[in-house]
């Protein structure tokens, strides 16, 4: 039969052969319905093994070697044919299978996450120690259970002066109580290390107020401490207003007046204005302006001496504050009660 | 401390502004004020009314019918409960229409039959006092018609000083006024007081004055013998006898002001000396001294056991270190506190005895709290009175109570003042006062600040000031640096500048465990837990270390963990319907010292209970509730992020808040437990129906764990892993864990990872074990390994399984 084959009919048939099988493919192949069958397709057509095209090929021993560029033309064209109608179904399918999504009720929520969140306290505090930090303030901590000399002695408050009055005290034993104030971190800072001492103390202080809209028995308070030789009352002032700005907003001015501390000489309160209002008065500042936040002074040559510090040659000042009521301006919450009930429902609100 | 306005504006007859403008400035010196209120708030419709005819009501015994003159022009008929009523008296009316302070607005009413056009008030009605005895009469001329708050004075404004404990001397008027008159001091002035005739007059105790004769030892005042034993709780007393007077009612200027002040008018003699307490800061007392033995004055130390009945009707049982005022054979009044019932002035009294004394601050402070009270007189020795003003406020007393009461005054005013005292005079430094304040002020701004509240400047050798301290300040200001403080605030805080200057760093190094807090509260964050701030309150049950004097039983502990203060906040979520609820807490815990002597030992804690659903439940289903291995989980996050060598591990003896079988420890790297975890007992949660498990852990945060591990950077995988799965039949008395370490050890070099990957009991798995399945990934570092690799390792794994523990594959 080969020999009998007329060389010109058999390379004209073969060229044929692999346009008709393009054809048949092209056609079948726009056709399908998945990429399934698309996939059944190409294998039909271009598998290395029973491929129409692939078999058709095997027929190139047959052909001259003279004629074989044609017909590898022609394969070529052949194949480049099934191969763009492969791709162009498969974009079509693809677009139809996407378009397909849309059946999908996009209005419905995604699925989420438990949000986590720190507490509205914890959120001023570490807002507190940060700004101070950029200050030159380190952090420090101390015990709640305190001895009545660190509490109460070394700060110069007599425990038969008025002053003692003003935080009514738990104690746990003979002289042993829970601290009213951070302000024994003063005293312990000031023992362990030397000047030059800027620190930030926050932690928990307690007093024997029962629990209401604005007292709670056991809370946070917040202070600063700075000792060196030189400093003054105005590098308090300073200080305190750098703060306050950096804390309250740029906008946020600062008010001291005269106040009195066992331990500090002189001492001021400080207000700042109204964070509600912004000094137009309103019910949050009692119509003032005003928002008391901070004690503050220059720390009493007294609690120098009970540390062993020369007064004369070393000054400071120390501030303190209470993150629960700066929370509760920031946050307007109404009742400190809230801070410490722990109900999900108002913790998950400071994420 | 309650200062009136007018009062005010009369002692500083220059001062101005109003209430509101004085607040602020009170509040730079230092003396914030809490509240500003109008005194006759209320009163505006109420008028002075005379009555003109009482007579009694027809049908009713108690009742009266009264005709009165409101100035209207006409007289009404006015039916009236009280027995005072009498006819040519002036009392406060409320006409029809008007309104009474607390809202109850007056009509025409028919009484048993009678008309009444109005209302007789009495002082409790007008919210004047808490009289309800009867109808205030009014004790003066008044034109009927004439709005009460006018006529009464009461035309006022209350203002409420909140005053440091340091200054004693802003608890009266005149301390409030020399802070704030202008020139201070020297523009402070006494008013004369008005008499009956209409006319002002100093009183002749203060013009032509009795004597003071001051004696180291006991002295003596119209015939009264006085004498101080306990001469270190009374330095100073005063004594001066009036006799004759009328016991009355005070004149209505006087009742007026103290009402002003929040007083109640008691009777003439008692009120003149309140008003001098509240002008002057001196507390004063008044004795019948017909009702003391003697009769005499003797202070000194009460004797155990003896007892007085104070004027508040109360029987008080005193020791000995508490001061009395006695006479020849009792007690009479408590030294500085409150006086006894039975010399008290009342309407009977003739003669008085005045006392104007000086008692030890800290001696009265521990006499009131040892006794439980506190009284306008004690709060003001507490704080140290004027010892130098004492002669003026007894001699101011003495006139007002002769213009009030009458009477004559002994001409000698017995002073017993054991040792004078001398005023302290400070050194002041300017160059210090420009040190601690930071900045430059000269003697003559010091000076301006100090003189006019009363201290005397006098400049001394080598620049250094000679500060003389006024009696009014000697309480408080002993040193140099209190006259500092002087000069700071009168300077003006708000003039000093804000400029920030250059500061030496810390020495201080900064606290690790914050940092780690601060990483763990991230972490939770993350894992969508909410952060709680407990008290550590506990009951007694929950904690080993006991409050002295605790708010209520349930907070008479100090916590010994944290978990059960973090269980009783769920209980409060579930009461409120909350059923997801992830809380963790960062806290102090309390055990005992070493000896009661020593203070509580301290631990930080960490803790997390957690209960509901893990995800926020979703409509496509996946809301699982948290089961162990979530717990198990997060404890081994925690625990990975404190240190290397924690380990969490199962542990059979729970702790009772924990179910057993449930329950899982963490311990360091020397065996030593610092946490625990589990599934909170049944027992030991107030749980509703619909909860789900309550899951708990507690970590103690041990300082030498803060000290942060540094990362080293692993080199990525050059080559491709093999991965082979095995299940395992392992009995159920052989841990996965113990399967798994033999894994590890036979896997060898090229085992990369092991990890269990499914459990399954049931068909096909004989009783008493389950398939466990394992998948191991192999790898090496130089080379792409090959299945012949893999499969000789494991090979070597089950060889090893089966070896050790006796485990064969799964089938």
């Amino acid at each position: 039969m080969r020999g009998e084959t007329e060389p010109g009919a058999a390379v004209g048939e073969l060229v044929a052969a692999l346009e008709a099988v393009a054809a048949e493919a092209v056609a079948e192949i726009g056709g399908v319905a998945d990429a399934s069958a698309l996939e059944s397709a190409r294998v039909r057509y271009l598998g290395r093994k029973e491929g129409k095209l692939t078999v058709l090929m095997r027929r190139l021993a047959e052909v001259p070697p003279e004629d074989r560029p044609k017909i590898g033309a022609a394969a070529n064209r052949a194949k480049a044919a099934i191969s763009e109608a492969l791709d162009r179904r498969m974009a079509e399918l693809t677009a139809q299978a996407s378009a397909q999504v849309v059946g999908e009720d996009l209005t419905l929520p995604g699925r989420v996450s438990w949000k986590g969140a720190r507490h509205p306290v914890t959120l001023v505090i570490e807002e507190i120690c940060e700004t101070l930090r950029y200050l030159g303030f380190t952090r420090v901590r101390g015990p709640e259970a305190e001895t009545e000399w660190h509490n109460f002695t070394a700060l110069n408050t007599p425990l038969d002066h008025p002053a003692a009055d003003m935080h009514d005290t738990f104690y746990l034993g003979d002289g042993i109580l829970l601290r009213s104030h951070t302000s024994p971190v003063q005293i312990r800072t000031m023992q362990a290390f030397r000047p030059p001492i800027r620190v930030v103390v926050p932690g928990m202080a307690y007093r024997r107020d029962p629990f209401d809209a604005s007292h709670a028995p056991a809370f946070e308070q917040i202070e600063g401490l700075v000792v060196d030789e030189g400093i003054s009352f105005v590098d308090l002032k300073a200080t305190v207003a750098a703060f306050a700005r950096e804390f309250f907003g740029p906008g946020a001015r600062v008010r001291f007046r005269p106040s009195f501390f066992p331990f500090t000489e002189p001492s001021a309160e400080v207000d700042v204005s109204c964070l509600i209002c912004g000094g137009g008065g309103c019910s949050a500042c009692k119509g003032t302006g005003w928002i008391e936040i901070m004690g503050a002074g220059m720390v009493d040559p007294a609690v120098f001496e009970h540390v062993g510090y020369d007064a004369e040659r070393y000054t400071g000042f120390a501030f303190g504050m209470g993150p629960a009521r700066i929370a509760m301006l920031r946050y307007r919450i109404p009742d400190i009660r809230l801070l410490y009930e722990s109900d999900v429902r108002f913790l998950s609100q400071f994420d | 401390m309650n200062v009136s306005f007018n009062w005010l504006k009369e002692l500083a007859p220059g001062l101005e502004g109003t209430p509101e403008e004085l607040a602020d400035r009170l509040a730079m010196y230092g003396a914030p004020v809490d509240a500003i209120e109008p005194v006759g708030e209320g009163l505006a419709d109420i008028v002075v009314a005379r009555v003109e005819r009482v007579r009694p009501h027809p049908n009713a015994d108690r009742l009266s019918l009264c005709e009165v003159d409101a100035g209207t022009g006409e007289v009404q008929q006015v039916v009236c409960g009280a027995p005072n009523v009498r006819a040519g008296a002036y009392y406060p009316f409320a006409p029809v229409g008007a309104s009474l302070p607390g809202g109850i607005t007056i009509r025409r009413a028919r009484i048993r039959g009678e008309e009444s056009n109005g209302m007789l008030c009495s002082e409790r009605e007008l919210g004047l006092g808490r009289d309800h005895t009867g109808i205030l009469e009014l004790h003066g001329t008044y034109t009927p018609g004439e709005r009460l708050t006018a006529a009464l004075g009461l035309d006022d404004v209350r203002i409420v000083v909140d005053v440091t404990p340091n200054r004693g001397d802003l608890l009266s008027h005149i301390g409030v006024a020399r802070e704030l008159a202008p020139g201070g001091e020297a523009g402070i002035r006494l008013a004369p007081f008005p008499t009956a005739s209409g006319e002002a007059a100093d009183g002749p105790a203060l013009a032509d004055a009795p004597a003071l004769r001051t004696t180291a030892g006991p002295g003596t005042t119209g015939g009264v013998k006085i004498t101080i034993e306990d001469t270190r709780g009374c330095p100073r007393y005063i004594g001066a006898v009036i006799r004759g007077v009328t016991i009355g009612p005070s004149p209505d200027w006087l009742a007026s002001r103290l009402r002003a002040v929040g007083l109640r008018p008691i009777n003439n003699v008692v009120d003149a000396t309140n008003y001098v307490l509240y002008e002057l800061g001196q507390p004063l007392h008044a004795f019948d001294l017909d009702r003391l033995e003697g009769p005499e004055i003797v202070v000194r130390r009460a004797r155990p056991g003896e007892t007085i009945v104070t004027l508040d009707g109360q029987r008080r049982v005193l020791d000995a270190d508490m001061t009395v005022i006695a006479d020849a054979t009792r007690p009479v009044a408590i030294a500085g506190v409150m006086g006894g019932e039975d010399s008290e002035v009342g309407p009977e009294t003739r003669n008085v005895l005045l006392e104007c004394a000086l008692f030890d601050p800290r001696s009265i402070r521990r006499t009131r709290r040892a006794l439980g009270m506190s009284t306008d007189a004690s709060a003001r020795f507490e704080r140290g009175v004027d010892p130098e003003g004492m002669e003026r406020a007894i001699r101011r007393a003495l006139a007002l109570i002769q213009v009030v009461a009458g009477g004559t005054i002994e001409p000698v005013i017995a002073d017993v003042h054991p040792s004078p005292r001398q005023a302290p005079v400070l050194k002041l430094r300017p160059a210090r006062v420009s040190h601690l304040l930071g900045i430059a002020l000269d003697v003559r701004q010091i000076t301006s600040c100090l003189e006019p509240i009363g201290f005397q400047v006098t400049p001394g050798a080598d620049g250094v000031l000679d500060v003389r301290v006024p009696g009014h300040r000697w309480g408080d200001v002993e040193r140099e640096v209190d006259l500092i403080e002087e000069v700071a605030r009168r300077y003006g805080y708000d003039a000093f500048p804000e400029t920030l200057r250059p500061f030496r760093p810390s020495s201080v190094p900064d606290d690790a465990v914050a940092r780690l807090e601060n990483r763990l509260r991230e972490r939770f964050v993350a894992r969508g837990f909410l952060e709680a701030r407990t008290a550590a309150f506990a009951p007694e049950s929950e904690g080993d270390v006991a409050l002295l004097l605790p708010l209520s039983s349930a907070e008479s502990r100090l916590r010994r963990d944290l978990v059960p203060g973090l269980i009783h906040r769920v209980e409060y979520n579930f009461a409120r319907g909350v059923r997801h609820i992830r809380l963790f807490e960062i806290g102090t815990v309390f055990a005992p010292g070493p000896t009661p002597a020593d203070p509580p030992l301290e631990a930080t804690r960490v803790a997390a209970v957690f209960t509901g659903s893990r995800q926020m439940p979703h409509w496509s289903g996946n809301d699982a509730a948290y089961d162990l291995w979530d717990l198990k989980a997060l404890m081994t996050e925690i625990a990975e992020a404190l240190g290397p060598d924690l380990i969490v591990e199962p542990d059979d003896s729970p702790r009772p808040v924990y179910e057993s079988g449930l329950y899982l420890r963490i311990v360091d790297g020397d065996g030593r437990k610092i946490g625990e975890g589990g599934r909170v007992a049944s027992s030991a949660v107030d749980a509703p129906a619909w909860a789900s498990d309550v899951w708990a852990f507690e970590i103690e945060l041990r300082p030498e764990l803060a000290v942060r591990r540094p990362v080293t950077f692993q080199p990525l995988p050059a080559y491709p892993a093999i991965e082979r799965d095995l299940a395992l039949l392992v009995p159920d008395e052989i841990p996965a864990a113990g399967v798994e370490a033999v894994i590890r050890e036979a896997g060898g070099q090229l085992l990369e990872a092991v990890w269990p990957f499914d459990l399954y009991r049931g068909r096909g798995v004989p009783a008493g074990s389950r398939s466990i399945a394992f998948r191991l990934r192999f790898r090496a570092a130089d080379r792409t390994l090959t299945d012949r690799d893999a499969d000789a390792a494991t090979a070597r794994v089950l060889r090893r399984l089966k070896d050790e523990l006796g485990i064969e594959r799964r089938v």
